[in-house]
């Protein structure tokens, strides 16, 4: 087969090239190192950096803040019980999905345009668990004991609550955190030898060269990277599903009105590919722009991640119209009020802006115009994060601000704590990614070379056959 | 580096702390020990009220509260009375370490004694239980009885004696006092006034009488605020002579209440709340029912309430109409002419619906003569009382009685307190000894109290505050709470109690009997002297005077002390001489005062529980408001929240509205007791919460109503701490309560209102409940009042922190049971209002149970929900997941874990939870351990039994121990409306136990059922019993009490 024929029929714009003209193996590997290794430190980055660790710092004060004084800091009460943490724990895991599914799935479904934004897409992932990860913990009432939920040998022989989505959650998490974390950095070894190589300082070469664990590029270990990376990304695909499954388990096992729904699970799914997508290129078209990278990241990326967006909008859309229609076909009394409180209650507004910013403005996308335009692109995008935040607050808030006994029916006000934590986390998660785009080679150089070298038509018949060895 | 400053700074710390250089305190008691010390502390720290006044914010509050008890604890800790301190060389009898012990005492409220059970765990008070002995208990208690407890550890009560705001002593007053004393009785008392609030105490009138007779110029004044002069007024002319009546609402069928909250307010309130639901409570029999015995068989009072301000006693109606105060009288009137009582009639105008209304009450009392019992509310008209006398005469009404009134001061109580305050402005008063009372926050504001009270030459006051009234007075003494001291008191029919000191006082208090002994120059002794005394006296010679005593102080009452019945007739001039009232304009806005249904006058202000009460019908805690009808809201352009400037007869005050359906239109309810400036930190008004002042508006013609207030509403608004807003009775609230009229409730049958048995599968694996002990609780919401005693019993019995009006309006409220308020019908034209009280389910399927990650909320193999707080994490999951949403979290350090007299309250089975961990409805399971222990002795001893007659003893004692088994919420009930017990006990007699037979009713049902959680909390449905010509009893529903079903009689 070539390169050509296994493009999917998805990927209409197949003849426009996922790699800039004239680049070989050496252009692409000092472009991509030279920005780790031999750019100066821009004033951009600097300031960026500066601006996001001062939110990290924020982040830690409201952290120490909750933690000596208990979570009564945010706004949450009863009926309301969870509040920002929740929301925001749903929406960072969401955003970590892009990661596994571009460098797994696409990878086992040979899509070769994900070539140069898989890195960029896991280390997002890694970053946005990091950040989701620290939500739960913090969000107990003794967060010091987290610990209890995993099962571990005690002397009181007591194990967690197997029935508990919440214990469920802990092994998705953590299992995805881990797999994320190997295939990140298994992808990394050839292209951190490459820095360890091409560095001229010692120093710096003795880092990577730690960090290569003796990656000497023979034959050999190819063999093996392939394998391995083939394998791990096989085990990755299943928890592209599985994560935020679990995770929506947390809501349809419960029996809230607006939680107990059955179509949750697919529908997580596809809001966290939604959001993950819409992350990945509210990230790639800056730095796209302040690298110069529009050779590897070109136009049919964004045209191909803009049309993932749209098909991933879709199905949330769908989703959303099955629940209601689930809501109002079902007949019961809770779930029609809930569902007339989410439409027309005090509360209305975030219901309404959620619905224009993941259902109407993503159509926007049906447009080749919007596709193709980064700017467009990145605002569209951008839109998404903000509507795929609101989803979820109005899962978990707005559905515990009205369940079954009237007259418990409260509201949810965040205090000042609560959004210092959500810019605090975000502030995180950039800080993570900068240094990361700083110091590690952000576009996997190795497989862009991989590429150059099947754009030339006297090797492409034979990367394919190798590489139909390695499937074998 | 600067050794000159520092050196200076040194020897200040040495003479303040003893602490010089190399020398550091090791504790807090080292520390206070020093005399030093103690000086800097009351120089620095002189309780006094500029501290007070602060604005402090609750976080800010229990700080100060902490601190300032690091050192008034160091004194305030548990004593035993000095008088009988006794080495544990053979240890009491009684007394074994955990286990509480009970004693009998009375609480005094308005003059009159609630006859209570105080446990005690080895010498601390922890909690309060109703007297099963007492005519006004009846074993039941109230929300003020139940938060009594608290005010006895209440830190900022005054604590020492104050002489012109400073540090004094009580050898000093002493001192000072008999000094005086000698001046007076040259002059035989000339000058010297007393001011009491309502006295039924014997000791007490006699030591007063016996001053009055040494010092024969001296005179003596009562006045309390909520006043029932318009009673006292009445029978004087009614009957010719004071007496107290006494309603039987067990006898009654037809009773109709004259603007009476008679449920919830009055010395007898309790009694009232128990005959009045007695005779209300309907039982299906369980046995399908014999040839020719009718369903019809079942029967119920039947009331009728006319009110112009809402009360519980309104939302038990079955008939209610809400008028304007100054329509009452001329109801009242109409009603008592119709059924031939001669009086004049007020020239008024009845729209249709008030013409059917009358007409139809006056068939229904004039078809149930003897039956039927007319009650006249405390704060209405003389005139409506002697109608009410007159009516009950003319219907020659069984359901009650009259005994002489206990109280030694027969004369109004506003008209001794305008006599006093004419004197005190004549300067006829030299000495003014205000024996409790806070006259002036509580005086007419047209009587200047305080300017009066500063032409006086020596002001006493003696109260358990330093408030507003200690503060302008020259000394102020300490008064010691019930529980501290020896008193006695009536009950609303002169039965007597002695209240035993129960703890040594905790800061120094004296009681009145004690002040009295020494303006009578006898030797200090502690009350109870003086006490025995007196009934050494009263009681004459026969039998031993120290079993007598015992028995006394054993039972609560004193044996044979109740008056007996008098017979008196209405003295037919007493209606002649009322004239009808006034006219006035209709278009003024009438203002209705009212004691609030928590901190009452606005004595227990500074007590949280109370406080954070949600109060009935409103669900406010921690303020008062502006109470007023939706269509009257509109009409003036408020809503909920928004301050007005009330002013009636030239004075002022700030207040917010409240929207409160079910008042009448055009008036405006104020509660009394808010706005206070020296109650304690818990209820000072500050700018945040503590409301306002309504007492700046009453005035001695206004007391409990008046016409003319004008209402301006302002630009801002002012936050109320709500915990359930107004909800009708509809959409996903349909089902929650469920209320039918009886003749409905007839007709159903025995068809239950259960699910089918198919509706209760599960996915989880059926649990054997055959076995065993199962508990389960019924609540009875045809016989819940919505009175709060539960909830407070609740909270003193759970150690429920107290969260502060912040934490509330975020709705993180701690109590495990609270009172669901829902209405029905158009909320402009007086809905209905249903009360339901909503503990934890203890659903045998709990939704909590399944999805808590570390199994901290597991299911108890008798049925119960149970939580373990050392194995939470707090992730709130099971809070989400309940569908009653009866859990509560501690969302911050809420248990108060530093101030040591709160500790000493606390109820040590119970533990005290910490931040981050969720709490919830226990059925008080610790008193469900000490049940299981005593059972398990004796049903080892039954297994021993010789005989099967022992065996059966025991068994009747088992029954006793599980009867005996209550939770505090059940216990506390006035009307019994919770039942718990044990699904699978036998009887003796082979009965089924009373929670099992409840079960079994046709009106038992669950709460959303539909959810298949199988609660083990049940409720009866709300029957009501309208009248026929006023609705279809048939057709009736929820709300629809005053369609119109014309021609379908």
């Amino acid at each position: 087969m070539s390169a050509e024929e296994r493009i999917s029929p998805m990927d209409s714009d197949a003849a426009a090239p996922v790699i800039g003209p004239g680049h070989t193996y050496r252009s692409v590997t000092e472009k991509i190192s030279a920005i780790v290794l031999h750019r100066r430190t821009g004033r951009g980055w600097m300031a960026g950096f500066a601006l996001a660790f001062f939110f990290v710092l924020v982040f830690f004060a409201s952290i120490a803040y909750v933690l000596a004084r208990g979570v009564g800091v945010w706004g949450i009460n009863v009926p309301v019980a969870w509040g920002f943490a929740i929301v925001n724990f749903v929406w960072w895991i969401g955003i970590g999905h892009a990661g596994t599914l571009i460098s797994a799935v696409l990878l086992l479904l040979h899509q070769e345009w994900r070539t140069s934004i898989n890195r960029f897409a896991e280390s997002m992932t890694l970053f946005a668990v990091t950040c989701a990860g620290i939500f739960p913990v913090l969000h107990l009432g003794r967060p010091w004991y987290f610990y209890w939920l995993a099962p571990y040998p005690n002397v009181m022989s007591l194990w967690p609550q197997f029935r508990s989505p919440l214990v469920w959650d802990l092994f998705a998490v953590l299992t995805y955190f881990a797999v994320s974390l190997l295939f990140w950095y298994v992808g990394l070894i050839p292209d951190l030898a490459t820095l360890r190589d091409v560095a001229r300082n010692r120093f710096v070469r003795v880092v990577y060269g730690v960090l290569a664990m003796g990656w000497r590029g023979s034959a050999v270990h190819w063999h093996r990277y392939h394998v391995a990376y083939v394998l791990l990304a096989g085990l990755a695909t299943p928890l592209v599903v599985s994560v935020h499954s679990v995770v929506s388990l947390d809501f349809a096992a419960a029996q809230i009105p607006g939680w107990h729904a059955t179509v949750f699970p697919p529908y997580f799914v596809a809001g966290a590919i939604f959001s993950g997508f819409s992350m990945v290129l509210t990230l790639a078209i800056p730095v796209r722009k302040v690298y110069g990278l529009e050779d590897f990241i070109t136009t049919r990326h964004l045209d191909n991640m803009g049309k993932v967006l749209l098909a991933s909008g879709c199905i949330v859309a769908y989703g959303y119209c099955l629940e209601t229609f689930m809501t109002f076909y079902s007949g019961d009394v809770h779930e029609i009020a809930q569902a007339n409180a989410r439409f027309f209650g005090p509360s209305a507004w975030i219901f309404w802006s959620l619905i224009a910013s993941n259902v109407v403005i993503p159509q926007l996308l049906w447009l080749r115009g919007i596709r193709r335009n980064a700017r467009n692109l990145f605002l569209v995008a951008l839109v998404i994060n903000v509507g795929m935040w609101l989803e979820r607050y109005v899962i978990v808030v707005l559905s515990l601000e009205r369940s079954f006994v009237p007259s418990e029916w409260g509201s949810y006000r965040p205090t000042f704590w609560d959004v210092s934590t959500l810019l605090g986390s975000i502030g995180l998660f950039a800080a993570l990614f900068l240094l990361f785009i700083r110091l590690l080679p952000m576009i996997s150089a190795f497989e862009m070379r991989e590429l150059v070298a099947s754009r030339r038509g006297d090797l492409a018949t034979e990367s394919a056959e190798e590489r139909g060895r390695v499937h074998e | 580096m600067d050794d000159a400053r520092l050196d200076s700074t040194a020897p200040r710390r040495t003479r303040l702390f003893g602490c010089g250089e190399g020398r550091i305190w090791r504790s807090l008691d080292e520390l206070a020990e020093t005399e030093e010390f103690a000086a800097f502390i009351r120089r620095e720290f002189p309780d006094q009220a500029e501290v007070w006044q602060d604005p402090l914010s609750r976080r800010e509050f229990l700080a100060l509260m902490a601190a300032s008890f690091g050192v008034a604890g160091l004194t305030g800790c548990t004593r035993a009375p000095d008088s009988e301190i006794v080495p544990y060389v053979d240890p009491p009898e009684q007394v074994v370490p955990g286990q509480a012990l009970r004693f009998a005492t009375a609480m005094p409220l308005s003059g009159y004694g609630r006859g209570v059970l105080v446990e005690s765990h080895l010498g601390r008070p922890t909690k309060i239980e109703g007297n099963p002995d007492h005519p006004a208990s009846l074993g039941a208690t109230d929300a003020i009885l139940q938060a009594s407890i608290l005010t006895l550890y209440d830190p900022d009560r005054a604590k020492e004696v104050l002489r012109r705001g400073g540090t004094s002593t009580w050898g000093q007053f002493v001192g000072e006092v008999r000094q005086s004393v000698a001046t007076f009785r040259q002059r035989g008392g000339r000058g010297l006034r007393f001011l009491t609030e309502t006295v039924t105490s014997p000791t007490l009138t006699r030591q007063l009488r016996s001053l009055l007779e040494i010092l024969p110029a001296a005179r003596w004044h009562h006045y309390e605020p909520i006043t029932q002069d318009s009673r006292r007024e009445a029978s004087r002319k009614a009957f010719g002579r004071p007496v107290n009546t006494i309603y039987h609402f067990d006898r009654a069928a037809r009773i109709l209440s004259l603007d009476a909250d008679f449920l919830s307010v009055g010395p007898a309130s309790l009694r009232a709340a128990r005959q009045f639901i007695d005779a209300r409570r309907v039982r299906a029999p369980l046995e399908p029912p014999a040839a020719g015995q009718s369903a019809s068989a079942l029967s119920m009072n039947r009331l009728y309430v006319i009110e112009s301000s809402p009360s519980i006693t309104g939302a038990m109606a079955d008939h209610r109409l809400a008028v304007r105060s100054e329509r009452v009288e001329r109801l009242a009137r109409e009603i008592a002419a119709r059924l031939g009582v001669p009086i004049a009639r007020s020239e008024t105008a009845w729209t249709p619906a008030e013409e059917r209304w009358i007409a139809a009450l006056v068939a229904d009392l004039r078809a149930h003569p003897g039956e039927s019992v007319i009650v006249p509310g405390d704060f209405q008209s003389t005139a409506v009382h002697v109608i009410a006398h007159a009516l009950n005469e003319r219907l020659g009404s069984t359901a009650l009685t009259h005994v002489e009134s206990p109280e030694p001061l027969a004369t109004g109580q506003l008209e001794s307190l305008s006599e006093l305050v004419r004197e005190m402005r004549a300067g006829e008063v030299d000495t003014l000894v205000l024996l409790g009372g806070n006259p002036v926050l509580t005086a007419p504001a047209d009587l200047d109290f305080a300017e009066a009270l500063s032409r006086v030459n020596l002001r006493v006051h003696h109260s358990l505050y330093y408030d507003e009234t200690s503060f302008l007075c020259h000394w102020h003494v300490p008064d010691t709470h019930y529980l501290e001291t020896w008193s006695d008191v009536c009950a609303f029919d002169g039965t007597v109690s002695i209240i035993q000191p129960l703890i040594a006082p905790l800061y120094g208090g004296k009681s009145p009997h004690q002040i009295l002994d020494l303006l009578l120059d006898r030797p200090e002794t502690d009350a109870g002297e003086a006490l025995r005394e007196e009934w050494r006296a009263r009681r004459g010679g026969g039998g031993s005077f120290d079993e007598f005593w015992r028995t006394a102080l054993r039972q609560g009452v004193v044996a044979e002390s109740t008056l007996p019945p008098v017979s008196v007739r209405v003295d037919p001039a007493a209606l002649e001489g009322t004239a009808p009232p006034a006219s006035p304009a209709g278009a003024d806005i009438e203002v209705i005062f009212r004691p609030d249904p928590a901190i009452w006058d606005g004595r227990f202000a500074n007590n949280g529980w109370l406080q954070e009460l949600p109060r009935p019908l409103t669900k406010l805690t921690w303020d008062n408001a502006a109470l007023v009808s939706p269509r009257t809201a509109r009409a003036l352009g408020v809503e909920n929240e928004r301050v007005v400037d009330l002013e009636l007869r030239g004075r002022t005050v700030r207040a917010p509205v409240w929207v409160l359906p079910g008042h009448p239109d055009g008036s405006v309810t104020l509660h009394l007791g808010y706005g206070r400036e020296r109650a304690g930190r818990v209820g000072n008004a500050t700018e945040k919460r503590g409301g306002f002042n309504a007492y700046r508006l009453r005035t001695s013609d206004a007391m409990a109503s008046g016409v003319g207030l004008i209402v301006r509403p302002r630009a801002e608004r002012y936050r109320l701490a709500c915990t359930q807003l107004h909800q009708m009775l509809e959409g996903p609230a349909e089902d929650l309560v469920h209320v039918e009229t009886i003749q409905q409730f007839s007709a159903r049958a025995a068809r239950p209102l259960e699910p089918s048995a198919e509706a209760r599968r599960s996915m989880y694996p059926e649990v054997d409940t055959s076995r065993g002990h199962q508990w389960a609780l019924q609540i009875d919401i045809n016989a819940c009042v919505g009175c709060n005693a539960c909830v407070v019993a609740c909270q003193a019995e759970n150690n429920i922190p107290v969260v502060g009006k912040e934490q509330v309006l975020n709705a993180r409220e701690m109590h495990w049971l609270r009172i669901d308020t829902y209405h029905a019908g158009d909320p402009e034209e007086q809905p209905d209002t249903y009360f339901e009280p909503v503990p934890c389910m203890h659903c045998e399927k709990a939704p909590c149970e399944f999805v808590c990650p570390v199994g901290a909320t597991t299911h108890s193999s008798e049925g119960l929900n149970e939580m373990t707080y050392n194995r939470c994490v707090g992730t709130r999951y099971c809070s989400n997941n309940c569908p009653y949403k009866v859990r509560r979290f501690n969302f911050l350090q809420y248990s108060d874990l530093d101030t040591p007299s709160l500790q000493l309250g606390r109820n040590p089975d119970v533990t005290v939870r910490s931040r981050g961990v969720m709490e919830k409805c226990t059925y008080c399971v610790q008193r469900i351990q000490r049940a299981r222990v005593d059972l398990e002795e004796l049903a080892a001893a039954r297994g021993d039994a010789a005989s099967p007659q022992q065996q059966l003893e025991i068994h009747r004692r088992m029954d006793d121990r599980l009867a005996a088994l209550e939770p505090a919420c059940a216990q506390a009930c006035p009307t019994r409306a919770i039942t718990f017990g044990d699904l699978n006990w036998k009887t003796a007699s082979g009965a089924v136990s009373a929670v099992k037979a409840l079960q079994m009713q046709p009106h038992s049902y669950a709460l959303l059922a539909e959810l298949n959680t199988q609660p083990r909390t049940r409720y009866l449905a709300r029957l009501v019993h309208p009248n026929p010509d006023l609705v279809d009893p048939l057709s009736w529903k929820p709300g629809g009490g005053r369609e119109e079903h014309p021609g379908e009689r």
